[in-house]
This record gives C-alpha cells, structure tokens and sequence, in this order.
C-alpha cells in the first residue's frame, strides 16, 4: 500500500494524509464453525515464511503454547462446562492481532513510523523501524505482539497487508476448511456475523454476538461468539479491552514534560559552561587523608605514597 | 543575562553550526515506509496440481521462483489452494497448506530404493531395476500362490497373497487402468484410499 495510504504513523506529530477513502476490510472468526485443524497456523507461516522452533507439550492442544515473534497466531482451546445446559463445550479461538480502530501498540510506539495503520484498517508493524522496546506489548490490549529474540524486534500479525494491498485475502482465511474464518468490507462480515449470530440463537445460544469492542474503536479482526455475553470463557479474551491509562500518561503528559525538562537541563548546562566555564582543579593538591587507612597499628603498612 | 564578546561569539557559532548541520541534512529525515513488504508471488510461474495426502482430492496452485525462462532453476516457492478447483475452492487443511515443507523434506523419498533381505541399508537403484524387480517378485508369488478353484471345485482365479496400494490424487483414467491391471492379476487386496 503506497505512503497516501497510511492514515496512522506511530510517534508522528505531522498529519498523516486522509483524503483517500479506500473501504475498511475486516476478518471475522466464527468461533462456533472453527474445528480447530490449525490450517490457519500453517497457512500463516507458509504465507509469512516463519518456522517456529518445535516446542513441548503443555498438556492442551495448543501448539505452540503461545503466541511469538514466529507464530503470529495460534488456535486456543478451552473448557467450559455449562452451567446452564449442564454441558461442556470446547471453545476454540483463533488468537492473534484483531487490528484495532485505535491501536494502542500505535499509541505506545515511541519510534516513528514503526507501526502504521493503513486507511483499510490494517495495523503493520515496521521491523526496519522498531527499536525493540516493547512498548506496543503494553499498549496492547489482547497481549499479542512479541519480540524476536534473534532480532529483537516485535512481530504480530499484519493481516497480510502484502495480499490485501493486491486485492488478494489473508492466507488463514483463504485455507480455512470449515468457513470460520471469512473476508470482505468491514459492513459485509457484520452482516454475515448478524445472520450467523441469529442461526446460533436459534440453536439456543441466546448470548451470541458479535465481538467488535468499542474499547479500541472496534476492531478489523471480529469473533462470533457463542456467549457474547462472557468473552473471556474464551481462552481470556478480553471482555472490555481498553489502551492501559499508563499510555496515555505516558505519552499524553509526562513524555513532553521529560521532554522540556531534558532540554531545559542541556540549555543549563550549555550556558553554564559558557558563563562560568569548566570547574579546574588547583595544581598543589591537597594531601587530605592517608592513602592507606591504619587499624591495627601492630601490623607494618607500607604506603605506596611515602618514600622507604 | 549578561555576557563579555567571546561567550557571545561562542554562543552565536554553536547556533549557525547546529543549524547549517541540519539544513545540510544531518537532522534525522522523516522516512516513510512505502511498504512494508512486497507481495512474493507477482511474477511466478503457477502450475495446477492435486493434493497427494488424502482422498480429499484438493486442487493446488504451486507458485515457482522466475518465468520459466531456460537459464532459470525452477524452484517451488509456495503452495496454495486453488480457488477454481471444485472440491476445496482454495481451502486447504492443516497437512495441504504445509505442503511446501514436504516438498521441500530433506526425508522425501525422490528415487526408488531397495533394502534387500537380510540388509540394513537402503540402496538406491533405478527405475528399471526397481520395475523388474517388483516384476519378478511379483510373478513368483503368484506363481506359487494363485487360487484357480476353490474348494467347490468352482474357478475363481485369486491371487490372496499380494495387495497392491495406489495413490488418491489420481485421476478417473489412471485409477480406471489401475484397477484393470490389478483385478486382471486376480488381487483382491487393492486399496485406491478412493472413499470419499
């Protein structure tokens, strides 16, 4: 996607170009069609070249245990035993970046242009430009970018912004057998989540629902859920996901602060030098205290200062 | 603030040095990604294949490094479903989207190979050995095993000693004329994992 097309620069105070309107794209999970086969997983490292290390068993079918710098997403399952129905059901998600509408990885970002936010809704990160703070790993709300211990660099999940910018789906949609995973317009997979949400009701799930937070403007990345009602029954995902207030103090109030008060301390410092000059030190020193300090005076001292 | 003609003057030159450095661009420039990454398969060669693993049958497109020109080593890149195919219509499972890894396995078997009786080693041979081989072992089992008449006395002309093993991505024509061949031996043990 060209320069016009970002609409979001991390750490950038200049405005950003808004005057295309392409129309946002969005991918929608649906957590009661996925089967967990993991074809999204392998599709993603095919598509994006990463190849995880193999890691052990945790003793659950996640694999690997958690998300990396080489695994940009991960099916995870979890248990539920259904206090209503007296069921358990096995709920599985597809975790990975859900591409905020208002990035707090962005937010955070100290380094300029190291994430960007595409006008399609696409949030990328710029390796060339990360500087590997870990900074987007606080302002993240979903806990999903990591650094690279080879190159200490953070990696997520960039919803192939190589494929959509040719027109072309994201690799784990484009592989998934079942259907869970769909791509269109943002307007579109509400759409199809809205006919998907009525059959689940039909089907007794009273609570199901789209999951698109407002907490982070909404997201390009959105779940069907069985039980909207309690997101977090799947595998912890967030049920109100807001930018931590740190981020905001951070870079709201005491980073120019900071700002003014290092350069304050370097103008001291300068007109400092320049009115009262370097501090010099007198050319007869001053003796002061012997070098060696005496305890037991029955043991001999030789002073390395005094002549034999 | 009051200060004599020489810190006057050391104060003016540091402010036309740092201000001449950063017109001459040593500021720090406002870099712009234009992309982040390029898309990898603009100008590959794609070929149409089928999924080897299962009975499934899924269409695949391998996408090939360079355009087929003759200087080129033509080496597969990455594998995806293909869209237009009827069975899977671009999807693949878990196994089909990493069959760029298998193609790519140093543990993939790429010529036949023979571990003869009391032998721990595997020998690369060729394909008309390999051929003649199966061949004659083949007709020496059914030679000795061949059922012509059962015990009724009725002909029935089978061979229960061998079974024969072939492959799901084929087509209807190859598994047509598979199965003539093994059925004119008289197997009976014949699986084409042609189930779904």
């Amino acid at each position: 996607m060209a320069t016009q097309d970002i609409i979001a620069r991390s750490a950038t105070t200049t405005p950003m170009p808004q005057v295309r309107q392409p129309g946002e794209v969005a991918k929608l999970i649906d957590t009661s069609k996925c089967i967990g086969c993991k074809a999204c997983q392998v599709a993603c490292s095919e598509w994006n070249e990463l190849r995880d290390e193999v890691g052990s068993n945790a003793g659950t079918y996640d694999n690997p245990n958690d998300l990396s710098a080489e695994s940009w997403t991960l099916m995870r399952f979890a248990e539920y035993e259904n206090p209503d129905s007296g069921n358990l059901e096995w709920l599985i998600r597809k975790d990975g970046c859900m591409h905020c509408a208002e990035p707090g990885c962005l937010a955070a970002c100290p380094s300029p242009g190291a994430i960007v936010k595409y006008a399609n809704g696409i949030v990328d990160f710029n390796q060339d430009k990360c500087i590997g703070c870990g900074y987007c790993i606080t302002g993240c709300p979903f806990d999903i970018p990591r650094i690279s211990q080879k190159d200490k660099k953070a990696y997520k999940c960039t919803l192939c912004s190589d494929r959509v910018a040719v027109g072309l789906e994201p690799a784990c949609v484009k592989t998934c057998p079942t259907g869970a995973i769909v791509f269109g317009s943002k307007e579109d997979m509400q759409v199809h989540a809205a006919e998907r949400i009525v059959d689940l009701k039909e089907r007794g799930f009273a609570n199901a629902g789209l999951y698109d937070p407002d907490g982070v403007g909404g997201t390009h990345v959105m779940y069907v859920l069985h039980h909207a009602d309690q997101p977090s029954l799947y595998a912890g995902l967030p049920d109100a996901p807001a930018i931590s207030p740190l981020v905001s103090l951070w870079k709201g109030v005491a980073k120019p602060l900071a700002l003014l008060a290092m350069g304050a301390t370097v103008l001291a410092g300068f007109f400092h030098y320049v009115r009262v000059g370097p501090n010099r030190v007198d050319e007869e020193e001053d003796p002061g205290e012997p070098t060696v300090h005496t305890v037991d005076p029955s043991v001999h001292v030789v002073d390395p200062n005094k002549q034999p | 603030m009051d200060m004599n003609r020489r810190q006057f003057f050391k104060v003016c030159g540091v402010g036309l040095g740092a201000s001449s450095m950063a017109a001459l661009g040593m500021a720090p420039p406002p870099a712009y990604a234009e992309t982040i990454r390029h898309f990898k398969l603009a100008s590959t060669r794609e070929t149409r294949n089928t999924c080897p693993y299962c009975s499934v049958g899924c269409g695949l497109i391998m996408y090939s490094q360079g355009d087929g020109g003759k200087n080129v080593a033509q080496e597969i890149i990455h594998i995806e479903g293909d869209a237009d195919h009827p069975v899977n219509r671009g999807t693949l499972c878990p196994k089909g989207a990493g069959l760029l890894d298998f193609v790519h396995s140093p543990n993939r078997l790429k010529y036949p190979e023979v571990r003869e009786a009391g032998s721990g080693e595997w020998k690369r041979i060729g394909w008309d050995e390999a051929l003649d081989s199966i061949a004659k072992l083949m007709k020496a089992d059914r030679d000795a095993n061949f059922v012509e008449k059962n015990a009724a006395g009725q002909t029935v002309n089978r061979w229960l000693s061998t079974g024969f093993l072939a492959a799901s991505a084929s087509s209807n024509e190859s598994g047509y004329l598979t199965h003539k061949v093994v059925r004119s031996l008289g197997m009976l043990a014949f699986d084409n994992q042609a189930r779904v």
